[in-house]
């Protein structure tokens, strides 16, 4: 039995025929979409790798069926740059040092974006730390990655100052 | 992972008849279960995906001032309710302090009071498991027991139930209401975990294809908001699940307390209300000494399932120190550190 699924990914809507209901919605944007930026670490809702935007929430896409998701609008890694424009919390990571081996990063990013928007933390570094406790990164670079949430969620409440101006 | 059927009904009636068939399992948020199928340790012929069921994602205080939650709930949105919150304090820092927030954003409040044991040898297919397969024998007897029951277990099993939210409900008297095929029933929470005894593959009251709709939680539970905390002990601070866990809850009048309501998380495999630790503080000063006194009426029926007989003098210093930071009052808002040992909050006693 096949399922057949339509999504909006990163603004464009797709549509998919799953020919068994076992696809992951991890699986469906690296092997389907070819969307390879979300990684797949333990694939078990352990590492926080798979972290994607699902209609305004960060998820672990591992632990999702896509079929589940019918419907769904997903903002993925790929989703963020405006051509060589970098998001806000891209340039962050950059300038604050968030990452070595990169793995993890597109997973930090999309649960940056996430914890940014729920509201919760503000700048409070261990609220910080503590609603970025979903994503390990073996190298290491949490302080990096603090600072660089920090950083961004400030740079971003500019924006929307001025842009509410 | 196996294969399996999907389907997706439109009713609670279409759900309880799709789910009644043999090895048809429940999906909701399927945080737990996708990883347990992911490990071949639960191996479903259909998955019957709630998700999207309607009139179940609601948060709504009833008439008589009950909270009502539905079953479809986010984790998330309900610790982040600011009513609930305000009127359930140590429930939304339980929530707060499970999981990640990837995962809470995804968990539904059913499936947290259905998610399985996360004892290892339940979770590898190569050791001997009764839950996962009655009358294999337990190869945790003699093995590594940190996260194993000190209070209820039996010769079969002595796992615990890993929840955060349960504990402080368990101790609020919150009802789970239920429908199925002879028609809706509810269940106090205190009853709808079993304990192992001979049949620990089965974790709940739940007959088969029945299904949680709603949690309830009675409205004079929110008479303890001022004095309600949970306190988690786990072996990193944030994103692990509790080796020994409290919720206490005080309900003063003056400088006595009226009412106290306890209840313990991974000890046992329900979340464990201790009601004579409850029974000594009726009527008592808030002080060192009666709860002290509390804590060793709570763990006075526990004996070690194995090398974890610390998790009972922890236990009893976790219920000691959840009551003194319920005492010293409900903070304004859940700390950065939710039920962290390590947030320093003032009037902790930090050794106790």
């Amino acid at each position: 039995m096949s399922f057949s699924l339509s999504v909006t990914v990163n603004g464009v809507a797709r549509t998919v025929v799953l020919p068994d209901p076992r696809v992951t919605l991890l699986d469906l944007l690296r092997e389907r979409l070819d969307l390879t930026g979300t990684k797949k670490g333990c694939d078990r809702g352990q590492c926080g790798a798979c972290t994607v935007i699902v209609d305004g929430r960060r998820i672990n896409s591992c632990l999702a069926l896509a079929v589940s998701y019918d419907g769904a609008d997903i903002l993925t890694i790929e989703g963020l740059a405006h051509g060589d424009a970098l998001h806000p919390i891209q340039a962050a990571f950059i300038a604050h040092d968030g990452f070595q081996c990169g793995f993890c990063t597109p997973g930090q990013i999309m649960s940056a974006i996430g914890l940014i928007q729920e509201g919760q933390a503000g700048d409070d570094p261990e609220r910080v730390r503590e609603g970025m406790s979903g994503n390990l990164c073996r190298c290491g670079a949490y302080a990096g990655i603090t600072e660089a949430v920090l950083d961004a969620q400030q740079k971003l409440a500019e924006r929307d100052r001025k842009e509410a101006a | 992972m196996n294969s399996f059927d999907y389907v997706r009904p439109a009713t609670i009636q279409e759900a309880v008849a799709a789910a009644s068939e043999p090895g048809a399992a429940y999906l909701a948020g399927g945080t737990n279960l996708l990883d347990l199928m992911k490990g071949g340790i639960s191996r479903p012929r259909r998955l019957v995906d709630v998700g999207r069921l309607p009139g179940l994602d609601r948060i709504e205080t009833l008439p008589g001032g009950d909270m009502r939650i539905g079953a479809l709930v986010r984790n998330s949105d309900l610790a982040h309710d600011l009513e609930f919150a305000r009127r359930f304090p140590a429930v939304a820092e339980a929530l707060l302090s499970g999981a990640s927030a990837q995962l809470r954003n995804t968990a539904t409040v059913g499936g947290n009071l259905l998610q399985r044991t996360r004892c290892p040898y339940f979770y590898d297919p190569a050791s001997a498991c009764n839950k996962r397969e009655p009358g294999a024998g337990c190869d945790a007897h003699g093995g590594d027991t940190r996260l194993h029951a000190i209070l209820g277990w039996s010769d079969c099993c002595i796992a615990t139930n890993p929840s955060d939210f349960c504990v402080p409900l368990v101790a609020l008297d919150a009802v789970v209401e239920i429908e199925g095929r002879v028609g809706p029933r509810d269940v106090p929470l205190t009853s709808f975990h079993r304990l192992p005894g001979e049949a620990p593959e089965r974790d709940s009251v739940l007959e088969p294809g029945e299904l949680i709709v709603a949690v309830r939680l009675p409205a004079e539970a929110a008479g303890f908001a001022p004095h309600a905390r949970y306190l988690k002990v786990r072996e990193r601070t944030s994103y692990a699940f509790a080796l020994v866990s409290a919720a206490a809850a005080l309900r003063m009048e003056g400088a006595t307390i009226a009412e106290a309501r306890i209840a313990l998380g991974g000890v046992a495999m329900k979340p464990w209300r201790a009601r004579s630790a409850e029974a000594v503080l009726a009527g008592a000063a808030p002080d060192r000494a009666a709860f002290g006194r509390a804590a060793e009426a709570a763990l006075a029926d526990a004996t070690p399932s194995g090398a974890n007989a610390f998790k009972i003098e922890l236990a009893k210093r976790i219920v000691t120190r959840a009551l003194t930071l319920a005492a010293a009052g409900t903070p304004e808002r859940v700390p950065a550190l939710p039920a962290s040992p390590f947030a320093v909050s003032s009037g902790v006693l930090l050794d106790a």
